[in-house]
């Protein structure tokens, strides 16, 4: 490495922000400066490396740094951003990096020392973000005391840099190669303190990530995309109805057909295995199969509709209550009221939900891209009957997850499948049974009601929220923590406040959809506090602004969206501008949403302005693309997002009745990084999904004076003049 | 038995004459960039060149395009030099990436008819999804791309 390298890569900007100063790296490295990650990124049976100093790094004898990773990489960047925060500490050359996946079964044998695997809650980076810092700062510091005993030296003398340990006073130097083994065997007294944040100097830096090479060129292997020997592939189809059972199945049609296909029945799916998917599915297709689907089998979505808004009028249970609300509302000068509700959506990730399983004699191999491969491993073994330590999950990239992944049923089938045929497995969903067979997000209501003094002062806010629980085991006392997520703890203070919940379920399976309830919540309580605006006759911001007067982390970054989305300046007839902030994931974001509406009644969003406190940010163009994203996601919901029921069945299928955002949809987009000090390492991931439903009907209202008290904006009525549908 | 000609080289495929271009990629040539994900050709994560126009080859039967020359993202470049891609990187673009290799299918296409697009003109001739929302950089990524094929 010569010196001209190392100063350059050591070297780093500071610029000047809202917030003060914080640090932001410079531009690309090199390919031969940047770490590299394979196409089949896992390893399944990790533990006894040599030269492994601990379960998150390995240090090989040709100064090659493995670094496990713990989380899933679904598109988010962790798979880069964890080895940035753990390489910051090590102070190793991240051109010798190579990152792979912690091993599910190593952390299912010694209990969970990678902690959880799951992927969701925006909890990448903000939980395991200190655990790979203090690995990394703890294999350092092991390596250094590796040097200083050979050298008969006291540690304090030494130094680590760019994978090499040093002695100051004689210049001597050791390759972290050649220390590992030692290091590994050194027990410190105690673990070394971290570094602050403001002597980073490798976190901060708009490293690019790891995993795009592969993307560019078709190289990245995804679940779908892995071969086994032996293997069949399968196609399946489940119960349409949920809850249903399969009642008979009529074979006689596939009995001439190629491929060597084999029916396989579940208790409540029917799969076709045989030498090729388009056999295999054709061979599905061709059954003729009956279901025993009960009496959910007449349900529709226009009944529970109406079921959870009446909902709203049952008791419930106080889940939070601040001073008086009754008092409070009794005594205002003035109250406004209303009702808002959504529809169940899909999460329609683009690679439809696979999985390879291998079930043998003594052991389950499962290749599969999912978003929590503790819980894949437990599917694997319950289908299979295996002990859980017999069990290895591969995981792979995955085609995006936003929540489907964190339930893979996908693991359970094709275990049971691959367990009746005696042959390894690949099976694949289709789209329809992708968007049929989802974990969705809750139908929920709510009603609203504010009181305001004379003067136009809010004094008290009300909420009835009638919503399902995606988890049963979660609800205590009759609250889910997850329906009242954005809710219960909004940042917003007023002296008499309440959240009542109401938890409702029907057969429709939820589970969390990325930003689970704050999706839907914000959408309701942003879009609420501009109702209060309007009938305390002030602008939509001045509004949040005094609700958030004891919030200086959010009084800036309300600064820098004003200023960056021109909040105020005079619009075109037919445009309109709308705001919506929120705290969530240990992350304060704002985002201004500019709207043409059409004379028909068109919507087109042209212009989103963001701006975020995430406290430290690892890696800023992976918090500027997870804001971007995650945005889309919101966008596709409020425009579009609607699964609707007849039958007790979904009726949509694929892209063509469930349509999601395209390019024509995306907005202009920017985003605006503007952290408040201190260590926190606050998530991006999902956010980005929540403030921009609102965002989108708040200018709706700016531009056409017509309140969208529901989702989607797709088929309501807003052409000019007419009669808005709510 | 069928004839195809993909990335170069002659191919002779033993299946069903309906089975779909993309099954043929993914499981008789272990050509797996090339994605499956709605199977209604509404997504263009399948989208390959024949003959240098870019179709969606989940609805493309393998027999309506025997003697065809096909190229898919493996056949784009040996080494991701390839302008488009080249700019996919300098914009980093992907984010899980499953789409990808469609959207650069479509945007090598695109640009032959279109080697100057304007913002609007992007928006009408990609119509891909991508549901991690990678659109506002998948079109700075497109103008750079045009650029670097102009120059």
């Amino acid at each position: 490495m010569n010196a001209i390298t190392l100063s350059r890569r050591q070297f780093v900007v500071t610029t000047l922000t809202a917030a003060g100063g914080f640090a932001l790296g410079i531009g690309n490295l090199t390919p031969a400066e940047a770490a590299t990650l394979r196409d089949r990124p896992w390893n399944d049976d990790s533990s006894g490396m040599q030269g492994e100093i601990n379960a998150w790094v390995v240090i090989q004898p040709d100064d090659t740094v493995i670094i496990r990773y713990g989380r899933a990489e679904m598109g988010q960047g962790s798979f880069t951003a964890l080895p940035q925060i753990l390489a910051e500490e090590l102070e190793c050359d991240w051109a010798l990096v190579k990152p792979e996946y912690a091993s599910a079964n190593r952390n299912f044998r010694e209990n969970k020392v990678y902690g959880s695997l799951s992927t969701g809650g925006s909890r990448a980076i903000r939980e395991t973000g200190d655990i790979v810092q203090q690995a990394g700062a703890s294999a350092r510091e092991r390596l250094i005391a590796a040097a200083a005993k050979r050298w008969n030296v006291p540690a304090s003398e030494c130094a680590a840099a760019m994978s090499k340990v040093s002695h100051k006073a004689t210049g001597r130097t050791f390759r972290f190669g050649e220390l590992a083994v030692e290091a590994s065997a050194i027990k410190l007294d105690k673990e070394p303190a971290l570094k602050r944040p403001d002597q980073y100097k490798f976190i901060g830096r708009r490293l690019p990530r790891l995993d795009i090479p592969l993307k560019i060129n078709g190289a990245a292997k995804f679940g779908i995309d892995l071969e086994v020997p032996g293997m069949v592939r399968a196609a399946i189809i489940k119960c349409p109805v949920f809850g249903g059972t399969v009642k008979s199945v009529d074979e006689s049609a596939i009995a001439s057909m190629p491929g060597g296909l084999q029916v396989v029945k579940l208790n409540n799916a029917v799969a076709v295995v045989g030498d090729r998917y388009f056999r295999a599915q054709k061979g599905l297709n061709a059954l003729k199969i009956e279901w025993e689907v009960g009496a959910a089998g007449s349900t529709n979505s226009e009944q529970f509709r109406r079921e959870y808004v009446e909902a709203l009028d049952q008791r419930g249970t106080d889940a939070r209550h601040d001073g008086n609300v009754d008092a409070a509302m009794a005594s205002a000068a003035k109250t406004i009221e209303a009702t808002y509700d959504v529809p169940i959506i899909a999460h329609a990730p683009m690679e439809p939900l696979n999985a390879i399983a291998h079930v043998q004699a003594d052991r389950v191999d499962v290749w599969v891209g999912t978003q929590n491969a503790d819980v894949a491993l437990t599917m694997a073994a319950q289908a299979s009957g295996m002990a859980p330590e017999k069990v290895y999950i591969h995981n792979t990239f995955s085609g995006g997850g936003f929540g489907r992944r964190l339930g893979p049923d996908e693991v359970f089938q094709a275990t049971a499948v691959s367990k009746a045929v005696g042959k390894p497995v690949k099976l694949i969903w289709t789209r329809e049974e992708e968007i049929r067979q989802g974990r969705y997000r809750t139908q929920a209501a709510i009603r609203f009601k504010a009181g305001f003094a004379a003067d136009g002062t809010p004094v008290a806010l009300d909420m009835r929220n009638s919503a399902g629980s995606g988890n049963p085991a979660n609800v205590q006392n009759g609250v889910d923590p997850q329906t009242i997520q954005g809710l219960i703890n909004t940042a917003y203070k007023l002296p008499n406040f309440r959240v009542v919940s109401i938890l409702k379920n029907t057969h429709v399976p939820l589970g969390p959809w990325r930003a689970p309830g704050h999706s839907q919540n914000v959408f309701f309580i942003e879009s609420f506090i501009d109702e209060m605006a309007l009938a305390a006759g002030k602008d939509p911001v001045q509004l949040r602004r005094e609700l958030l007067a004891h919030r200086p982390d959010f009084q800036q970054l309300i600064d820098v969206l004003v200023e960056k989305s021109d909040w105020g300046k005079p619009m075109p007839a037919g445009k309109g501008r709308g705001v919506a902030l929120h705290e969530s994931y240990e992350s304060n974001v704002g985002m201004v949403a500019e709207v043409t509406v059409s004379d028909a009644g068109e919507v087109k969003v042209d212009r989103v302005v963001i701006a975020c406190d995430c406290g430290v940010v690892v890696n800023p163009r992976g918090v500027e693309t997870q804001l971007e994203g995650g945005m889309i996601y919101g966008l596709s919901a409020a425009l579009f997002g609607n699964i609707t029921i007849k039958d007790g069945r979904v009726e949509q299928g694929n892209f063509d009745t469930y349509p999601v955002a395209r390019l024509k949809d995306a907005p202009k987009t920017e985003v605006y990084i503007s952290p408040t000090p201190g260590k926190r390492w606050g998530g991006v991931g999902e956010p980005g999904a929540t403030m921009i439903q609102p965002a989108i009907t708040n200018a709706i209202f700016a531009a056409t004076g017509k309140r969208l008290r529901s989702l989607p904006i797709k088929g309501q009525d807003l052409k000019r003049g007419g009669v808005a549908s709510l | 038995m069928v004839n195809i000609i993909v990335n170069g080289t002659s191919r002779e495929i033993d299946v069903e004459a309906d089975t779909p271009l993309l099954w043929v990629l993914r499981e008789e040539l272990g050509l797996t960039g090339t994605k499956f994900a709605c199977g209604i050709a509404e997504c263009g994560a399948c989208t390959v060149h024949v003959n240098g126009e870019a179709i969606r080859s989940c609805v493309t039967p393998v027999s309506t395009v025997a003697g065809r020359q096909i190229t898919t993202i493996e056949g784009l470049s040996s080494d991701s030099s390839h302008p488009v891609q080249q700019a996919w990187l300098t914009e980093q673009v992907p984010q899980c990436g499953y789409c990808q290799s469609g959207q650069i299918m479509a945007t090598v296409a695109f640009l032959k008819t279109t080697p100057n697009p304007t913002d609007a003109d992007i928006d009408a001739g990609l119509t891909n999804i991508c549901r991690c929302g990678t659109y506002e950089r998948l079109r700075r990524a497109v103008h750079r791309a045009a650029a670097l094929m102009r120059t």
